[in-house]
């Protein structure tokens, strides 16, 4: 008898349980007790955090991707391959390739997919740094403006990493100053709610530093359409602004998949505690997918995936699980091109950004080249 | 909580969200609305007390009615 262990999804949640697994249930695995199998349709790994640099000409959207051959344990059964089927009752998915998988344990960890078709205009008129591609084409924008107004519209919540929208406005402002540019160029941020940020100590750290460098700010700001002919972004709310370079957050969704196996509305509604689905038995969510209130962030994902490790090994060994999340979240905020915040909170206890300093900044980029280490889970 | 009789086309049960998720979960049912529909919002948290009627009152929505429970608040918005 064979415990198997289905984990859907090779980003930062997937990769790293599947390491952590590995190593958790190496014995188990030698005797052919478990065995893991890990289901990413792209055969590579993306560090999406790259992506914010790319813009700025700092870093290539390549720097972000690598073989999850490379990265994942040769204990673990990678397979290249998409699921286009799930039933929770029999315990069995369907992928396109390889057909039919039983399974004795789920872990979905599908991450976000971008959806800026949902807004009229949106696809065709603004840029981002969320995607290889929308970073690359955003670069070539930025590196030829000179002048005229940037207008960073945050239009779909949750999306991936919070402080993102934060960081590319600061990171303008300064890369703009530093080359004699700023008094040429208008910086607007946008944001769905009567703040700058989802959480209220983020937003209220962050908005005297927005006033302070002249970044102007538009609350209560839910992008209804955009007019790429007339370059006019307009929300529900009756506000229409004019724009020379529109950056967008576009909203997010999950795969259809979770939707249709009765997961979840978009994403699966979980004990937010243990991650375990609330409408299905012996399945798992993780990072993005799983619906708990937390930042979309890789740390997130991170800690999720050793909490659900822990888990199932204790269950694997007819043990009680009680390892759970504790809302854990670390961030480092980029607050120009050379200095930084940093965060960390968790359900109980809110988040108290960090003066930030140069020394933070280069935490983070040295965080992001050691990345790699927590993918193959050894960090 | 208070019985009402407003009569409500959606409902959006954001209890359990935190804050600005319930918010969210009602500017995203508004946007798909038509003129003239209710949607009824559940939330069991605080910060919507202030939230929801700012934010009806930036968009011109019309916030019905706002009843406030000891487990969670009701909201009752009408889509301008």
């Amino acid at each position: 008898m064979t415990d198997h262990i289905a984990i859907v999804g090779g980003g930062t949640g997937g990769t790293v349980l599947a390491n952590n697994l590995a190593e958790r249930l190496d014995t188990e695995i030698e005797r052919g007790e478990v065995q893991v199998t890990l289901i990413n349709d792209d055969p590579d790994h993306v560090y999406k955090p790259v992506w914010l640099y790319v813009p700025f000409g700092q870093r290539e959207p390549e720097a972000g991707r690598r073989p999850l051959e490379e990265l994942v344990d040769d204990a673990v059964d990678l397979r290249i391959d998409r699921v286009t089927d799930l039933d929770t009752d029999a315990h069995r998915l369907q992928a396109r390739d390889g057909g039919a998988m039983e399974y004795d344990y789920l872990v979905l960890a599908t991450g976000s997919t971008l959806v800026p078709e949902k807004i009229p205009g949106l696809a065709s008129a603004a840029h981002d740094y969320y995607s290889e591609s929308g970073a690359t084409e955003l670069r070539e924008e930025l590196l030829s403006f000179t002048e005229g107004r940037i207008v960073l519209s945050v239009v779909g919540t949750p999306h991936m990493c919070p402080a993102a929208p934060l960081e590319f406005v600061f990171m303008v402002d300064d890369w703009f100053r530093e080359r004699g540019l700023r008094d040429d160029v208008e910086i607007t941020y946008t944001y769905p709610i009567q703040r700058v940020h989802g959480n209220a100590n983020i937003g209220e750290w962050a908005r005297p530093i927005m006033d302070e460098r002249g970044i102007e700010v538009e609350t209560f700001f839910n992008a209804e359409s955009v007019d790429p002919d007339a370059e006019t972004i307009t929300s529900m709310e009756g506000t229409t602004l004019e724009y020379d370079l529109l950056v967008g957050i576009p909203p997010h969704s999950s795969i259809d998949l979770i939707e249709e196996a009765g997961l979840g509305e978009d994403w699966v509604d979980v004990d937010k505690h243990t991650l375990e689905a609330e409408a299905a038995d012996d399945v798992y969510a993780l990072g993005d997918t799983a619906d708990t209130g937390v930042p979309n962030a890789g740390s997130v994902a991170h800690y999720q995936a050793g909490v659900v490790g822990q888990r199932l090994a204790s269950q694997i060994r007819g043990r009680p699980a009680t390892a759970t999340y504790d809302g854990k979240t670390l961030c480092f905020i980029e607050t120009g091109m050379d200095s930084a915040s940093f965060v960390e909170f968790d359900y109980e206890n809110p988040p108290s950004p960090a003066p930030p300093s140069e020394k933070l900044h280069w935490s983070k980029l040295a965080y992001n080249e050691a990345y790699w280490l927590t993918a193959r889970g050894l960090l | 909580m208070t019985d009402t009789d407003i009569a409500y086309d959606e409902t959006v049960d954001a209890r359990g969200s935190a804050c600005p998720g319930p918010l969210m979960d009602l500017i995203g049912e508004m946007r798909d609305a038509d003129s003239g529909t209710v949607v009824r919002l559940l939330s069991d948290n605080d910060q919507s007390l202030t939230d929801v009627p700012e934010w009806t009152e930036e968009a011109g929505n019309d916030l019905l009615e706002v009843d406030e429970g000891d487990d969670y608040h009701t909201f009752y918005v009408e889509k301008a």
